[in-house]
């Protein structure tokens, strides 16, 4: 497929790092093969527990912590236009749904993008991921259909595979797997570790050659 | 962060008595608790730029130690706290479990503590 200004990716999550667990192949086969990526995140992640160990972080320095490595993870995933919206992390869900999928669809528009990415309702396990995917999904019924990006839900609750299957979409990308590390360890306050994660943890090996996205009922 | 200093911090406490402070309290357990582990019960708080004043305060114990703030109509209270910081004129307090992840926080101001992506650096 050739590089094309129009084919353009829109990636909407609430947390620095979602992004690169979920899609850093994605994106970046987006990026090099396809077209411009944007990418919405909605917080700072600045609620995060994780202060490193020995701890060299505080409640305060956090969020301009996460805030430098979601630019720079931005950076090794060669998304062009990054947009931090600001709402404080762990509040997205109390904030007015039908706002901010308004919000959602104005982005929408500017962006005209040909692929969307959020969360999956019910299957996102974290209230602001959550919230998020009820947004997205609010902003993309409101479209005609005709006009209508294509959808590519994120799932990981513990039940999604025996009640959704192995994916609709699952996207090889054992050809981005180093530019994946590389995206996730640029979130270094996340992510400390992780090779003894990779090492020990037979889904986060899987997430790092196969990207799986689920067909959402719009 | 380094480990709580009582006399540091009490100096502060008593310097700022009777004077509006803003404060950042919060206890967490982690967002993906119970996601690990489904018997585990998640529970957690946070008060963000809340103005308080008080008339006295005490922090005190051991280690881990419990900090007390008397306010005109009640208290404000925290357990569990280990290491603590300045930042310019903010006092950052806070508790972490042996790994290292934050279990309370309890933060005092006299101007408002960051809000949205602007107002981080
Ligand atoms: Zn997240």
């Amino acid at each position: 497929m050739a590089y094309n200004e129009h084919d353009h990716l829109l990636v909407i999550f609430p947390h620095p790092d979602d992004e690169a667990f979920s899609s850093a192949g994605t994106i970046i086969e987006h990026a090099t093969n396809r077209g411009p990526v944007t990418y919405a995140c909605l917080t700072l992640g600045e609620m995060g527990r994780n202060m490193g160990r020995p701890v060299f972080t505080n409640r305060e320095q956090l969020a301009t912590i996460r805030k430098r490595e979601l630019i720079a993870a931005a950076e090794k995933m060669q998304i062009t236009d990054l947009q931090m919206w600001g709402l404080r992390d762990k509040t997205v869900e109390f904030e007015d749904e039908a706002a901010l999928a308004e919000r959602i669809g104005q982005l929408i528009e500017k962006t005209r993008p040909t692929r969307v990415i959020s969360f999956y309702p019910g299957y996102a396990v974290h209230p602001d991921h959550e919230a998020t995917a009820r947004a997205v999904v609010r902003a993309l019924r409101a479209i005609d259909e005709a006009d209508r990006p294509e959808f590519l839900a994120v799932a990981f609750a513990n039940n999604t595979k025996d009640e959704l299957g192995e994916g609709t979409f699952i996207h090889d990308v054992s050809a981005y797997t180093d530019q994946k590390v590389a995206a996730l360890e640029a979130h270094a306050s996340q992510t400390g570790g992780l090779m003894k994660v990779i090492s020990e943890d037979s889904n986060i090996r899987d997430l790092l050659v196969k990207e799986r996205y689920y067909h959402y009922p719009l | 962060m380094q480990t709580l200093d009582l006399k540091v911090v009490q100096q502060y406490i008593d310097d700022h008595a009777n004077t509006p402070l803003y404060v950042h309290v919060e206890t967490t357990n982690g967002a993906y608790a119970t996601h690990q582990d489904p018997t585990f019960h998640s529970a957690g708080m946070f008060f963000r730029n809340a103005e308080i004043t008080y008339e006295r305060g005490l922090i005190t114990g051991n280690g881990p130690y419990r900090i007390g703030l008397k306010l005109a109509h009640g208290w404000l209270y925290g357990e569990g706290l280990t290491d603590y910081e300045f930042a310019g004129d903010q006092l950052l307090i806070a508790g972490h479990d042996i790994e290292g992840r934050l279990a309370i926080a309890f933060e005092l101001s006299p101007t408002p503590f960051a809000q949205g992506a602007e107002e981080v650096e």
